[in-house]
Order: C-alpha cells, then sequence, then structure tokens
C-alpha cells in the first residue's frame, strides 16, 4: 500500500521537475511547482497513515505556505507582465553575468 | 635586570661578588643612556634646529670633492669666514653626554679592575640578568662574564675610548650633526662592551653585529657624499661575509656539544677531539669572522675604505677597538684553538701574509689616513700571529700597546687634518687636505702633534722602549721559540711542517717590521718635514689644534710610551730593572694559563742569548727601516698633488693597491651585477615572481571569475537545470556510495 502511494507521489513530482525543466511560460512553471508541493503533501499523507499523524501538521503547513506562495508568485508574474509585456521565462534575463 | 639575582657560576660565593663588579651591567648602559640622550637631541635638532645639514652639505661639497672624510670640517673654521654654520643648538649640552658617559664607565671600569685586583678570582665572574632564549636543552641567558681577558678589553675601550670622545669634541663640535655623531659614538661603544663582556656566543655576536652597525653607520657619517655611503655599505656588506662564519661556528658547537656559553664551551671542548677535523672546522669558520671584522685577508677591503668616516672614529674603531674583536674572539676561544694545531698555524698564516700585503701597500699611499689604515691592517697580524701561535698573552699586550700608538697616530692624523682643512677653507681652496703631497714642513705650525706622532711612530716602530717594542718583540719572540717543541711544530699545514713555516713566519714578521719602519718614517717625513707644501696662502692659517684635542694626545702620548710597562720582559728585567716583569701575563694566566700550555707542552724555553739576539735582530731592522726611509726619502723634491706624476711599473701595481679593488670589481661585483640584471631581475623576479606568482594569480582570478560569469545567464530555466542535476548527484553519490 504504502509503495504504491510513494510511486504515484514519485511520479506526480517527477511530472512537475519536468515540467518546470522543459517549459518556458511563467504561469505553467508555477503549476508545475504546485505540483510538486501538492505531490510532497501526498508523500505526508501517505507515510502518516502508517507512522503517526505528524506527517498532516506538515502538510497543513506547507499548503498555508503554498498558498502564500501563490499569492506573491502570482503577483510577481503580474507585475512582469505588466513591465514587459511577456511572461516567456527567456525573455527575462536581467541577472544574466 | 637590576631586581634579578647574580648567580656565580664557579661557586656560590664568588671573590667578587658583593663587590663593585656588581655594577658591571652599568659599564655598557652608561653609554646606552649616552646614545639615547644625544639621539634625542639630534632628532629635535633635526626638527627645530637653527642649520639645515643639508644645505650646509651641498654649499661645500664642490670644495671637498676631494677630502671626503673631512667633507663638512671646514665648518670648523673660526672667526670672521662668513660660510662659517652656526653650531648644533644642543651642542653644549652634547658636549658634557657625550664623552662624560665614557669617562663615568672608565672610572667603574677602574673600580671594578681594583676589585678584581684585590680579590685574584680564578675564574670568570658571571653575572646572569634574564633567560634570553631557552629553547630545548638550549639555555641561553643574557649573561656578563667578566674575567681578566674582558677586563684587559673594558679598560682599553673605556679608556682609550674617553679619550678620544674627548677628541672628537674638538673635532667635530662644529659639525652641524654633532649630536648625531656622538649617539653614534656612545652606540659603539655599548656594542663593545656587550661583545667583551658577554658570557656566551650569541651575547658576543649581538655586540659583534653592532659595533658592526655603528661602523657603517659611523663610515657613512657624511652620506652627502656617494663615495661615503658606498664605503659603509662596502664595510656593512664584507663584514656579513665574516659574520656568516661566527654564525656557523656557534650553529656547528651547539650542534656538537650542546651549549655555547663559554664556561660550558671551555669545559667540554675536549669532547671534540684534539687536533679533530671538527674541531678545525669550528674554528677556521671563526676565524673566517675574525678575517671580517679585523680586517685581514680576503676580507680586509673594507678598512681602507673606512677612512671615509669622521678621524677620530678611524682611531677608535678601526684601528684601537673594533677591529681587535677578532683577536679578543680568537684569544677568547683559546680552548677550542689551541686544540687545533691547524687552524691556529692558518691564523698565523694568514695573518703573515696580510702584513706583507699591506705593509707594502702602506709604502705607496698618499693619504695619511689610509697609510694608518694600512698599517691597521699590518699591525693586527702581529696580534693574530700572537693568537695563533697560541700566544695569547702577547696577542692581547700588542692589542694594547697598538690601541694606545695607533689612536695616538690617527688622532694625530686628525689634528694635522684638521689644520690643513681650515687653512684650506680659509682661502677656499680645493686642495686634498689629506694629501702628504700637500702637506710638508707641518712640525713648524703643529710642534707638539709632531712630537707626539713621532713618539707613536717610534713605538710602531719597535723601537726601545717605547711600547711597541715590549709587544712586537714578544710576538716574534714567541714565534721563534714555538717552532721547537710545540703542538704547532709538529703539526704539518697543507704539508709544510710547523716548525719551517714558523720559522718563514717569523722572517715574514722581521720584513713586516722593517717595512711598518719604513712606511712610518717616510708618512712622518712627508708630513712634518721638509719645505710646506700647502701654499703661501695657506700657511698662515696652519696652527695647533686647541688643547681639548691635544690633550687626549699627550696622555696617549705617555701610554705609548710606558705600555710596555705593562708586561716587561724576563730578558730585558734582567739585564736592565725596568720594574715588575710580565704583569700581563700574571693577570691573564687564569684565563688562557691553560691553553697556552697546551700549545707549548714540551716546549724548552730559548736560552736567554737567543732571545737577546732576536730582540737585537729586530731592533737593528726597525732602525735600519727608519734609517734607510731618511736616507732614500727626500721631502724637498715632492711634488705636490696636481703636479704629481702617476707612478709605473711594480710601483704603480703597489700604489693602485695591488688592483685587487679592481680584481673584485671584476671577479665577484661585475658578474654580482650581470647575474642580477639578466637573470635575477628579468627571469626570477620580472619572469617568475611578477609574472608567474603575481600576475598568474591574478589571472587564474580572473579566468575563474570569467566562467562563473559564463554560468550565471541569468534564466531561470537553466538554473532549474543545475539545481535538479546537483540534487541527483547528491542523490546519486549518497545512493551508490
Amino acid at each position: 500500500m504504502l509503495a504504491e502511494s510513494l510511486a504515484l507521489t514519485a511520479a506526480l513530482f517527477i511530472i512537475g521537475v519536468i515540467g518546470v525543466l522543459i517549459h518556458r511560460n511563467a504561469i505553467i512553471i508555477f503549476m508545475c511547482v504546485e505540483l510538486m508541493l501538492t505531490a510532497v503533501n501526498l508523500t505526508f499523507v501517505a507515510f502518516s497513515r502508517f507512522y503517526g499523524t505528524a506527517g498532516q501538521v506538515f502538510v497543513v503547513f506547507v499548503m498555508t505556505v503554498s498558498a502564500a506562495e501563490a499569492a506573491v508568485g502570482l503577483a510577481i508574474i503580474i507585475a512582469i507582465f505588466r513591465h514587459r509585456q511577456t511572461i516567456n521565462l527567456k525573455d527575462i534575463n536581467l541577472l544574466k553575468g | 635586570m637590576l631586581l634579578q639575582t647574580a648567580v656565580s657560576a664557579a661557586s656560590q660565593v664568588h671573590p667578587l661578588s658583593g663587590t663593585i663588579a656588581e655594577w658591571v651591567w652599568l659599564l655598557p648602559i652608561l653609554p646606552l643612556a649616552g646614545f639615547v640622550i644625544n639621539g634625542l637631541l639630534s632628532l629635535a635638532g633635526a626638527r627645530f634646529g637653527p642649520t639645515d645639514p643639508t644645505a650646509a652639505g651641498d654649499h661645500h661639497s664642490g670644495a671637498a670633492a676631494d677630502a671626503p672624510a673631512s667633507a663638512h670640517l671646514e665648518h670648523g673654521a673660526e672667526g670672521e669666514d662668513q660660510h662659517a654654520v652656526k653650531r648644533h643648538r644642543w651642542s653644549g649640552v652634547v658636549s658634557v653626554v657625550g664623552p662624560g658617559v665614557l669617562i663615568l664607565s672608565f672610572l667603574l671600569a677602574l673600580g671594578i679592575w681594583q676589585a678584581m685586583a684585590s680579590a685574584q678570582p680564578a675564574a670568570a665572574f658571571i653575572q646572569s640578568y634574564f633567560s634570553w632564549m631557552p629553547v630545548g636543552d638550549l639555555r641561553i641567558d643574557a649573561a656578563f662574564q667578566l674575567d681578566q681577558l674582558s677586563m684587559v678589553m673594558i679598560l682599553v675601550i673605556t679608556g682609550v675610548g674617553a679619550l678620544i670622545h674627548v677628541f672628537s669634541v674638538g673635532y667635530m663640535r662644529d659639525d652641524p650633526s654633532y649630536p648625531r655623531y656622538f649617539s653614534y659614538l656612545n652606540l659603539f661603544v655599548f656594542f663593545m662592551l656587550v661583545l667583551v663582556l658577554g658570557a656566551n656566543y650569541p651575547v658576543l655576536f649581538v655586540g659583534w653585529e653592532g659595533v658592526g652597525l655603528c661602523s657603517y653607520l659611523l663610515i657613512g657619517f657624511w652620506f652627502n657624499e656617494k663615495a661615503n655611503a658606498d664605503a659603509g655599505k662596502k664595510a656593512f656588506i664584507v663584514n656579513r661575509i665574516g659574520d656568516f662564519g661566527l654564525l656557523v661556528a656557534m650553529f656547528m658547537l651547539f650542534a656538537n656539544i650542546g651549549v655555547l656559553d663559554f664556561a660550558g664551551v671551555s669545559a667540554k671542548a675536549v669532547d671534540l677531539g684534539a687536533g679533530s677535523a671538527l674541531v678545525t672546522t669550528i674554528c677556521l669558520f671563526m676565524f673566517l669572522g675574525c678575517t671580517g671584522k679585523s680586517a685581514q685577508i680576503p676580507l680586509y677591503i673594507w678598512l681602507p675604505d673606512a677612512m671615509a668616516g669622521p678621524t677620530p672614529v678611524s682611531a677608535l674603531i678601526h684601528a684601537a677597538t673594533m677591529v681587535t674583536a677578532g683577536v679578543y674572539l680568537i684569544a677568547r676561544s683559546s680552548f677550542l684553538f689551541s686544540l687545533s694545531p691547524v687552524a691556529s698555524l692558518t691564523v698565523a698564516v694568514v695573518g703573515a701574509v696580510t702584513a706583507i700585503f699591506a705593509a707594502t701597500i702602506g709604502l705607496k699611499q698618499w693619504d695619511i689616513k689610509k697609510v694608518l689604515g694600512y698599517s691597521t691592517i699590518s699591525q693586527l697580524w702581529y696580534m693574530f700571529v700572537g693568537v695563533g701561535v697560541g700566544a695569547y698573552v702577547s696577542g692581547m699586550f700588542h692589542l694594547v700597546t697598538h690601541a694606545f700608538f695607533k689612536a695616538l697616530l690617527f688622532l694625530g692624523s686628525g689634528s694635522v687634518i684638521h689644520a690643513m682643512h681650515t687653512a684650506y677653507h680659509q682661502t677656499h681652496s680645493a686642495e686634498d687636505a689629506q694629501d702628504m703631497r700637500n702637506m710638508g714642513g707641518l712640525k713648524r705650525y703643529l710642534p707638539v702633534t709632531c712630537v707626539l706622532m713621532w713618539i707613536a711612530t717610534l713605538a710602531i716602530s719597535g723601537i726601545p722602549p717605547f711600547s711597541g717594542f715590549f709587544s712586537k718583540d714578544e710576538i716574534l719572540g714567541s714565534v721563534f721559540a714555538r717552532a721547537q717543541g710545540s703542538t704547532l711544530a709538529s703539526a704539518t699545514w697543507l704539508g709544510i711542517p710547523g716548525s719551517t713555516l714558523l720559522y718563514i713566519i717569523y722572517a715574514i714578521g722581521l720584513a713586516a717590521a722593517f717595512l711598518t719602519a719604513v712606511y712610518m718614517t717616510r708618512m712622518m717625513l712627508y708630513t712634518f718635514h721638509g719645505p710646506t707644501r700647502t701654499g703661501t696662502e695657506e700657511e698662515k692659517a696652519l696652527h695647533e689644534a686647541p688643547w681639548i684635542m691635544t690633550g687626549p694626545l699627550v696622555v696617549l702620548g705617555i701610554l705609548a710610551v710606558f705600555g710596555g710597562w705593562l708586561n716587561l720582559p724576563e730578558v730585558v728585567t734582567d739585564i736592565i730593572p725596568l720594574g715588575p716583569r710580565e704583569l700581563l701575563a700574571h693577570w691573564l694566566d687564569p684565563v688562557v694559563g691553560e691553553a697556552t700550555t697546551r700549545i707549548t707542552a714540551g716546549a724548552a724555553q730559548a736560552p736567554a742569548v737567543t732571545e737577546q739576539m732576536l730582540i737585537g735582530a729586530a731592533v737593528v731592522i726597525a732602525v735600519a727601516g727608519i734609517v734607510l726611509a731618511m736616507a732614500r726619502l727626500k721631502p724637498d723634491r715632492l711634488p705636490r698633488k696636481r703636479d704629481a706624476v702617476p707612478e709605473h711599473g711594480f710601483e704603480g701595481v703597489v700604489a693602485h693597491k695591488y688592483y685587487v679593488d679592481e680584481g673584485i670589481e671584476r671577479t665577484i661585483v661585475e658578474p654580482t651585477y650581470a647575474v642580477s640584471r639578466s637573470f635575477l631581475w628579468r627571469v626570477i623576479d620580472n619572469g617568475l615572481i611578477d609574472g608567474f606568482f603575481v600576475n598568474g594569480s591574478a589571472a587564474l582570478a580572473r579566468g575563474f571569475g570569467w566562467v562563473g560569469s559564463r554560468l550565471q545567464t541569468g534564466n531561470v530555466g537553466v538554473y532549474a537545470w543545475f539545481l535538479v542535476v546537483g540534487v541527483l548527484v547528491m542523490l546519486g553519490a549518497f545512493t551508490l556510495r
């Protein structure tokens, strides 16, 4: 039971990582990050079923943080779009060394 | 330092503890205090003084180009001279402090000598003040050692030193850097006393280096002229070569017997093995140090140039005290040298070669101080031969008498130069005030100096009953006596039997004595006799030096006459009862007696008749030298310096000092410059250090920076890739471990 759950969360996490790596659109990347967070949350839940409820406490924390992060992140993306008329990350490289 | 408990080495209660000898630390501290006071006055004067020394020096440097040693003496011109520079504002204080501390030191030394004479200690009185270098098994204390040998040196240093300090007041008073001069001179006496008082080799070495430093400072005292500064540098660098030898000797002593204090080394020296290669090597390295400090071949070249310093400095440092430090070191290390006949013979041979070399050069010098400089080199040989053949008492005896008459000669020449310079300054002449070709007939103007210098000349030539006769004769007699039956005679040196070698050295000694008589008479004739070549205008300005300069001369003159009474030989007192015999020998017996006996073991005392014949031969040769010089040299026909023609042939070679300086310039200095310029500078410095290390590390940092900056694409996607790859690598590393 645990193995299947972990396999699912791993698959979800890897999908998220690949999404972050290959996409250029900031919104999609943002969604992929959220997907990774969700995969981690699922892992916590799966573990908490076998090893006590501490994992569920973490899930609440992570959801809170990701909600806050979503608010800030979306605000940033909107600010970038207003400024540059694009959210394609390829075009945003002000920190180039 | 005061609170430290005195530790007596030999026994808990030393005959000298509780006496005035406890105050031995004050001996060097007094000149040190003088150095501090005069140095501070010098600094204060440099800031607030009425005159600018540099400007004054520049003003006169053109006129004095040929007389570097006394370039500033012209400030001594008194009276109406419009260029006369005001004296240093603190010169009054300096005139009291500078000689004052020396006189106090001398009085204290007399007190200590009195205590020592009444206590007659058999062992050295060692005062340990604090632990200086406690490293592992090695324990080196800042300790002073008072014994009969250091006592003799202390009396010479402070006594002759005080006289020369007093003379300096008259000679240097009008110099703009007067306080600086006395601060250096006091510092020199401090280091010289540390040298002779040190109870172990490292403390001795501190003094050894210190006197080298002061010598450098004083030779280059008038550093406005490059020649003087160069002479100072030459002395310093040449001395470093010798110091290297002394250091190596110290390292070897420590490596092999583990102690460096004189008492310890003296006790364990026999463990090194009498006549072993080890002890010979140590002694030879130590002797290398002595050749540097005491100007013997091969390191004598700095001493003639050292005459660039003020004349009293030449008298104190380069005649009476510092250059005799090598002799003192060998006498002090007699427990080592007596173990190695080969090293002892080397000392004697090197001394003999130096003597004949320097004496011939002295024959052809025209600068009055250069003559005396070469004479010093040549006289040092007597001391070295003395300590070389194990006649440590005779060597020290000649050291003392030489300090008297050579200081007298130098101060006398200072008086002459002073007069000459004043005269030339009055007429604004650019003539050389130190060249004997410009002198002549000075006895009419400087009668006191003339008489006193004749006394010194007779003393240095070895005419009885002047002091030089006794000391010189005793050394030659010792060489002759050692040729039969001593450990030296049975040793071989480079395949030559020691006995033969000693007879050769004796013959060289007679030859050197002859040459000494000739060149000293020549100097006196050309300086004081015949017509005056100074110039008609200048003659009017020639006059005797003030009493503050002639006073010390008179005292030294008395000492030069009666110095021989310190150690009257038996063979003389048997014939003429002049006084108690061999005072110095008895005095020094506790220190060097054992070493002397070790060398003379089995040597039969030469019969009195032989000794009398030896003395007779020496006197005849000295008289012959003087007579020959008087007969052959014609001061009447001597051209002035500007009319002189250069010598040719062998005379020219001698006049150019055998081209030794030129040879060293070609073989050592120029190649060193060439290697430095082409290899060390261009390859090592520019290429390796600047190019590779300095610029290379900069380029390396820049390269890393470039690579790092390429990674900063500014693209979040790329950063995400790095992150993921990094995580994967870490996970993989942990998993596969």
